[in-house]
């Protein structure tokens, strides 16, 4: 005996790209972040075209400057300019970042599929193997690897992507898992769709958003892992101008000339900041649910 | 909760042991022949074959895994290169230092963390809460080496009011607190941010739960609400995520160490990986390990025992 | 006046007078009510019906001064006892919630602190209103007393039981203890019945008629199923769109709606009289509050709707008893088809 409700329109749910980039730049933070990572993606193309000198050539007599007319963000202990270094590492940066958290994707998705749609002793097998990797924190085990593999750029992006690759596995694997347990997999299952098409058509669409998301926020973790092992010497090697090297350079003179360390710092916080701004705003409007990426660590 | 306990425990040592395996086979990774690289290029024949010996190579490789998580479990990590040190004596040396900087940054991180989340909770929407959120993504979004550098050109090298360079001594607690400020300072910022803002969601999404508008009907008073009940609920949460930081900050402290020339356990392994000095880096890495994956643990377990909720539904599983 | 005189000589507990509610949202004045009125006596069951969004919930926020900080009470008077409660200040407002006016919510599970037992919970209310050290055997004695009247089994073993531990019909009677504790003269029973099934549904009915009949305790049912009002109610109150259209002892209503909104969802109410036959909907929606029209909120829903209802706001006028808010009952309207409603109707006593 209740009042019959008035029928009601579902509204209409498009998940197209176009109107997520427009959700995305309407939010302060969305713009922000938008905005950092097209500059830092514009001086990665142009930088070397750009810059005011190469960013190689010594210049001993003008060495530790601080800033001036024509060093704006002054030199280093060798008389490098530090703007143009700062801004050639931009390229080192994403060159590391950006193939080894791609390649983390990949290398997570696949084993994420795998365990989740196998189950059983695979799913037990690769849970292990991702619970080892993360029993380390993830600068340590980079820190080891390539102390073993030797450091350099390659071998870099190849540890990140094994440091980071768990996290991605989860978030498929979970998604495979519930997706499994769904009624209407069950019955495309009886209807004789294999498993390719299952994959294809339900799990990949539910786990890009996700694996998107965690694109823009694993980005900035690579940079801060590349630029730690080489601020130790464990990573890129001078005279390459990542931003690692340039930390590392400038840590020895830093009570003389705290620039190049000064700088640098800042650039790093930046780019962080405005990769993870994009990745949370990202996360905000696609998926409201993927709330606390930190959470992710025990969703079994 | 018990089959669920039986599980992660189970789980627990079963990554232990791998973790171990993955240590023991380390070596192995080394291009070429480790040995050759450890001694250097004028090692003669001989001192090579004694070494081998010694790491036990010429083992087959089982047995080698198999000794190294005996001698592990049996508190024998192996000798030092260098010095002919026990291992296990070098780390007992360093672990003070770096404990006590984790517990100081985490002790840190929740005196500043949870008032600031308190206050912007209070204030929701204002000004001063909207420039915390900012605040609080530039703090957790910064890597804690770069926070260090940061503080460092600020404090020790432009102000010159505190001391960069290592520990100070034991003996003198004012003169070792002061060494702590800055490499501690460092490591909690990050946790500070994430704690405030924290601390801010979940009291924001008690106070906006049904049960508040409840007790607010009943006639509760608003103060009893925000502090008895929110903020309770928020250090929940709070609590069990920085117990699980106090693992992460390890991660963190070995760059950190590094900076402020602290002689803990991040510095002993950087200085034993590039000194190749084989049987330290095995023995750091693994207390570090073992350091994360039982703090992980503990926080998994506490969570679940304060949080009422999680129990029924684990026992309801597990049933 | 009639058999029940005696509820009707009485002084009004409560009388809403013309109240206005509105919510400020993205720069936009959002009118959730307009011109309520509802007027209840001591011990009387008044039934509060419309469809979800018709602003029932926020009647009740409104008398209990927990509007969000975004809502407002823009008009009108709500005289508790005599006193105007939006005159009264924050801390005063507070000390009426729980001891005066009280409330019990539509889904019992979410509205008990699951983090707290329900002992610790109970505790709390009578703590809020009682000197700093109260006793606490006393307030211990007074919690299992009530828990026990309510029919909680056992209750002085289950003070320390969490929220989840209990049954759903469970909750609910511990929701209703708790709004019951410091026996307030007025209770607001928000959708109490919806999350139950039938059986418990008919139980807590039961318990909230005794409990009224015990202590006088005056209810105001929020409800959306007419079904639920027959069974309890003494007079009920139909809201549209934020306001009332139609106030009548609750078998007038049933026998004889008089506004067409009130027609429409008696029709929409199986029966077994019309078994086999469609069940009939309103056509049409709700309008939403951005869009309320400057007349009639139902004229874009009514068969009888004429110009005059979309552009003047109509009267609630009284008709033999009932209160109605309609140009057709309303002769100065000018409503080309004005209805009179048979004399011959009124003063009627036999039950349905």
């Amino acid at each position: 005996m209740t009042i019959a409700p008035a029928p009601d329109r579902v509204p209409p749910t498009s998940a197209g790209l176009r109107p997520l980039l427009g959700r995305l730049v309407r939010r302060p933070a969305g713009a922000f972040g938008v905005a950092v990572v097209a500059a830092l993606l514009l001086v990665a193309v142009f930088a070397p075209h750009v810059v005011p000198y190469d960013g190689a050539t010594q210049d001993i007599p003008n060495r530790l400057q601080g800033p001036s007319g024509s060093h704006l963000l002054g030199t280093d202990g060798l008389g490098r300019d530090l703007l143009s270094r700062i801004l050639l590492g931009v390229r080192i940066e994403l060159a590391v970042a950006l193939p080894a958290v791609c390649t983390s994707l990949v290398l997570g998705l696949l084993l994420g599929l795998v365990a989740g749609y196998r189950g059983g002793w695979v799913d037990n097998a690769v849970v292990v193997f991702m619970d080892t990797i993360q029993a380390f924190p993830s600068v340590v085990l980079a820190l080891v690897l390539v102390a073993v593999l030797g450091p350099s750029l390659t071998n870099l992006v190849i540890v990140v992507a094994i440091t980071f690759a768990p996290q991605s596995a989860r978030v498929t694997r979970a998604s495979v898992l519930a997706l499994r347990q769904s009624p209407f997999i069950e019955a495309e299952r009886a209807l004789g769709a294999g498993t390719l098409r299952i994959i294809g058509v339900h799990v990949l669409p539910n786990v890009i958003a996700p694996l998107f998301i965690l694109l823009a926020m694993n980005i900035p973790s690579a940079i801060t892992v590349e630029a730690g092992l080489s601020f130790l010497g464990m990573g890129v090697q001078p005279p390459t101008p990542s931003w690692g090297v340039i930390l590392s350079e400038g840590f020895a003179d830093v009570y003389e000339a705290p620039w190049a360390v000064l700088w640098t710092a800042l650039a790093l916080v930046l780019t962080t900041i405005g990769f993870t701004t994009l990745g949370e705003t990202l996360r905000d409007v696609s998926d409201p649910r993927l709330s606390g990426a930190k959470g992710l660590r025990y969703d079994r | 909760m018990a089959t669920y306990l039986l599980k992660r425990l189970g789980m627990t040592v079963i990554v232990v042991l791998a973790v171990m395996t993955f240590l023991s086979l380390l070596v192995h990774l080394v291009p070429g022949d480790p040995v050759e690289i450890v001694l250097g290029p004028q090692a003669t024949p001989a001192q090579v074959e004694v070494v081998r010996a010694e790491m036990g190579l010429d083992n087959p490789i089982p047995i080698q895994v198999w000794d190294f998580v005996v001698g592990a479990l049996q508190g024998d990590l192996g000798l030092d290169f260098l010095s002919r040190t026990p291992v296990t004596q070098l780390i007992a040396q360093a672990i003070p230092h770096t404990v006590v900087l984790a517990i100081t940054a985490l002790a840190l991180a929740a005196l500043v963390g949870i008032p600031l989340g308190v206050y912007a909770a209070r204030r929701q929407n204002s000004l001063a809460d909207r420039a915390m959120a900012l605040l609080s993504i530039g703090f957790i979004t910064m890597p804690s080496y770069i926070a260090a550098l940061l503080l460092l050109i600020v404090f020790a090298v432009q102000l010159d009011v505190l001391p960069a360079v290592g520990t100070g001594s034991f003996a003198n607690p004012l003169d070792y607190a002061i060494h702590l400020v800055l490499p501690a300072s460092a490591l909690a910022i990050t946790w500070i941010g994430y704690v405030a803002r924290l601390v801010r969601t979940s009291m924001l999404s008690v106070l906006g739960s049904n049960y508040v508008r409840t007790s607010r009907a009943f006639g509760v008073r608003d103060r009893i609400i925000f502090y008895k009940w929110a903020l309770k609920n928020a250090i929940i949460p709070t609590l069990a995520v920085l117990s699980s930081g106090l693992a992460d900050l390890l991660g963190g402290a070995v760059l950190v160490e590094i900076i402020f020339s602290r002689p803990g356990l991040g510095r002993l392994t950087v200085e034993a990986i590039s000194e190749r000095n084989f049987p330290v880096v095995q023995g750091a890495v693994l207390v570090i390990a073992l350091f994360y994956v039982l703090t992980n643990l503990l926080a998994d377990l506490s969570y679940r025992l304060v949080d009422p909720r999680i129990r029924v539904e684990e026992s309801a599983v597990g049933a | 006046m009639t058999d029940d005189g005696r509820i009707k000589n009485d002084p009004y507990l409560l009388e809403v007078d013309g109240l206005d509610v509105t919510y400020h949202s993205q720069g936009r004045a959002l009118a959730a009510l307009q011109d309520v009125t509802i007027t209840a006596r001591p011990g009387e069951i008044i039934g509060i019906v419309g469809e979800s969004g018709c602003g029932k919930s926020t009647l009740s926020a409104a008398l209990l001064g927990l509007l969000p900080p975004n809502g407002e009470v823009t008009g009108g008077r709500a005289l508790y006892q005599g006193r105007d409660l939006f005159t009264l200040g924050p801390e005063e407002r507070r000390r009426l919630r729980g001891t005066e006016i009280s409330m019990v919510f539509q889904d019992p599970l979410t509205s008990l602190n699951p983090t707290l037992t329900i002992g610790s919970q109970m505790l709390d209310v009578l703590r809020a209103h009682s000197p700093a050290r109260a006793d606490r055997a006393e307030a211990r004695r007074r919690i299992v007393e009530m828990l026990e009247r309510v029919g909680i089994p056992d209750p002085a073993a289950r003070l320390r039981s969490y929220p989840h531990e209990f049954s759903g019909g469970q909750r609910q009677r511990i929701m209703i203890a708790m709004a019951l504790l410091l026996e307030p003269a007025l209770l607001i029973a928000d959708e109490v019945t919806s999350a139950l099934d039938v059986t418990l549904e008919a139980q807590i009915l039961q318990l909230l008629c005794d409990l009224r009949d015990e202590r006088g305790t005056t209810i105001l049912f929020i409800t959306h199923d007419l079904g639920v009002v027959a069974q309890i109610c003494d007079r009920v109150v139909v809201m549209y769109a934020g306001r009332t259209v139609e106030e009548a002892e609750v078998t007038e209503l049933f026998d004889r709606p008089l506004h067409p909104y009130t027609e429409a969802l008696l029709a929409s109410v199986p029966s077994r009289r019309r078994r086999g036959s469609e069940l009939p909907t309103i056509p049409g929606r709700v309008p939403s509050l951005a869009e309320l029209p400057e007349g009639c909120a139902f004229a874009n829903r009514c068969a009888h709707a004429e110009p005059c209802c979309g552009e003047q706001r109509p009267r609630y006028v009284e008709v033999t008893g009932q209160r109605v808010r309609c140009h057709l009952y309303d002769p100065e309207s000018g409503h080309a088809n004005l209805r009179q409603p048979s004399a011959a109707t009124t003063g009627r006593k036999e039950q349905p």
